[in-house]
């Protein structure tokens, strides 16, 4: 490798450290985001003309100049044509792609070193850096692709009959196995596909059981491994900029998972073993206790209602963005702010499908960042609050996590909404949210339920209010 | 067991890295508001794109078909990785622009 491309990774390697540090700012955030790209494109370009390799044949230069186009493309029209609330699905995608990457160099690699085609015997430290770049590159393939058809809909829950056993054995026969080619020092290629067919195994298995509501959880973790599989990858190559990066990626992910679980007060073992979300025992067990009449309410009501309050504070939820109703919330707090309401959002940090992802779908449509006010921050002030209107949330405002200890997310912070002098909550239903737990908030006196669609009711309540 | 000795003596450099880059990511990430999360994840997914470099690296070397066939696949694949997460986590971000 010539030093100026030994030189080229290390400034890339620095660019992807000042780009995370940069990252964590709302203010410097889409600078350091362009900071490691451009260390990112700086790495691939050196790549390309300062490998060092003599006699490639121009056919492979042809080749991998097609694959980078086709790619690029590819990858710049997804992410242009994304709609913001199908975030979380596509960094699932795109992971399993890095992953897919990972598993496929893995593969070329074990043919290259320990396979027929070597001329020496590899190093067992050789080879387990290979097997491992396969296992944990198909592991994070199909676990993101199990994770994004999960979020798009198109698959329901699997869980076989002590799914947790079979997965953990699974996981340690895929060690074991692991460790016996290496000390086998094999060049099977038989082998290493069983390896790969069992690895891919596992990953669906490992996804497959985790309930939608936790599938942010798994991304991050599966985000972690990822970096990990680039930087084991790195090792085979010596190469310090997928070293550093890979790893950088899997601290992060990691802390990151970690973060998130956190915020709904769970453990990560309680995600991946727990299986929560679709337990219709759960459900059962806490919802013999709720119970009582609701009061229905109307869009002029409600429009009085809001009029002649002194402080709104709108609760959005994820039903408020598969409605598409982001542009109307925003208009319906212009006209209040415009009447002389005091308005904000209280944002939960799991509210949306993704920590912070509510705050992106709201700055969409425009609404102003200094009005997103964090949970912490606006739980005291829920006192002082005439109505609070909850749209399509749900788990995020039920009181039974701090009331109930059967409930399963009881200890989860939320929202203290009860605290208000007049809740509004607009739901399609008396559906249970997306953790399968009834409310007993919707129960409550105070509360009135404004049932139906989320853009049709906000848009009645915005003309409402504007004939006020 | 000597053969792990051996290794480790011969890449003691490699697990200095490691270790410092842990850290590092760990305090980089640690204090970050949860209204960033998942830009930064999306961030951090492109970085993970950096397993291209390999996958370019693979290409130029390889020397049998099935070598070139997936090497092509890891290309556009850890490519997709990084383009649509850059680009991808950039649109996220605009819309945190402060408006007056």
């Amino acid at each position: 490798m010539s030093i100026t491309l030994s030189i080229i990774y290390l400034i890339a390697t620095v660019t992807f450290v000042i780009g995370l540090k940069l990252l964590g700012h709302p203010e410097t955030a889409k600078k350091g985001n362009l900071i490691s790209a451009s260390g990112m494109i700086l790495a691939i370009i050196g790549t390309l003309f300062l490998h060092g390799f003599e006699d490639v044949p121009t056919i492979n230069y042809i080749l991998i100049a097609i694959a980078l186009l086709v790619g690029t493309i590819l990858g710049w029209i997804i992410a242009m044509k994304v709609a913001m609330t199908k975030m979380p699905e596509l960094v699932s995608l795109f992971n399993g792609f890095g992953g897919g990457s990972a598993l496929l160099i893995g593969l070329i690699e074990f043919s290259n070193n320990v396979g027929a085609e070597s001329t020496e015997k590899a190093s067992s430290a050789i080879a387990s850096t290979i097997l491992s770049a396969i296992v944990i590159g198909s592991i994070t393939f199909t676990g993101s692709l199990v994770a994004w058809a999960k979020l798009n809909g198109s698959m329901k829950d699997v869980r076989l009959p002590k799914y947790n056993l079979i997965n953990n054995i699974l996981f340690l026969a895929l060690v074991a196995f692991s460790a016996y080619i290496v000390v086998l020092n094999t060049d099977s290629l038989l082998l290493i596909y069983v390896l790969l067919i069992a690895s891919l195994i596992y990953g669906y298995l490992f996804v497959a059981p985790i309930g939608g509501a936790d599938m942010p959880v798994v991304i991050s973790l599966l985000n972690s491994l990822t970096g990990i599989a680039a930087a084991i990858t790195g090792v085979l190559y010596g190469n310090m900029v997928m070293i550093v990066g890979g790893i950088l990626v899997g601290s992060a992910g990691l802390i990151l998972t970690f973060v998130m679980c956190n915020a709904m007060n769970r453990s990560l073992t309680n995600v991946i073993f727990g299986a929560f979300g679709g337990g219709s025992d759960v459900a059962a067990a806490s919802g013999g206790k709720v119970g009582g009449t609701i009061k229905k309410t109307t869009a002029s009501d409600s429009a009085v209602m809001m009029n002649y309050a002194n402080k709104v504070v709108i609760v959005p939820g994820y039903g408020l963005a598969v409605a598409q109703a982001q542009h109307v919330i925003h208009e319906l707090e212009e006209i209040l702010t415009k009447k002389g309401v005091d308005v904000s959002y209280a944002i939960h940090p799991v509210a949306g499908r993704m920590p912070g992802h509510m705050n992106v779908l709201l700055a969409e449509s425009n609404v102003d960042y200094g009005k997103l006010i964090e949970m912490d921050d606006i739980n005291p002030q829920f006192s002082n609050t005439d109505v609070v209107l909850v749209v399509g949330a749900n788990d995020v405002v039920n009181p039974a996590a701090h009331n109930d200890p059967s409930s399963p997310i009881y200890g989860m912070p939320i929202l203290d909404v009860e605290n208000a002098k007049h809740i509004i909550v607009n739901k399609r239903s008396m559906n249970a949210g997306y953790a399968g737990i009834e409310n007993e908030l919707f129960y409550n006196q105070k509360t009135s339920m404004l049932f139906g669609d989320a853009k049709e009711a906000l848009t009645k309540l915005v003309a409402e209010l504007k004939n006020m | 067991m000597n053969e792990l000795l051996e290794f480790l003596s011969n890449n003691l450099e490699l697990i200095y890295i490691l270790i410092f880059a842990i850290f590092i990511g760990v305090e980089l990430i640690k204090n970050v508001p949860s209204v960033l999360h998942t830009p930064l994840m999306s961030g951090a997914n492109a970085l993970s794109g950096v397993v291209i470099v390999g996958a370019i690296l693979v290409m130029l070397e390889a020397k049998t078909t099935l070598a070139l066939t997936l090497g092509f696949i890891a290309v556009v694949l850890g490519i997709i990785n990084v383009v649509g997460g850059f680009a991808v986590t950039d649109r996220m971000l605009q819309m945190f622009k402060k408006k007056k």
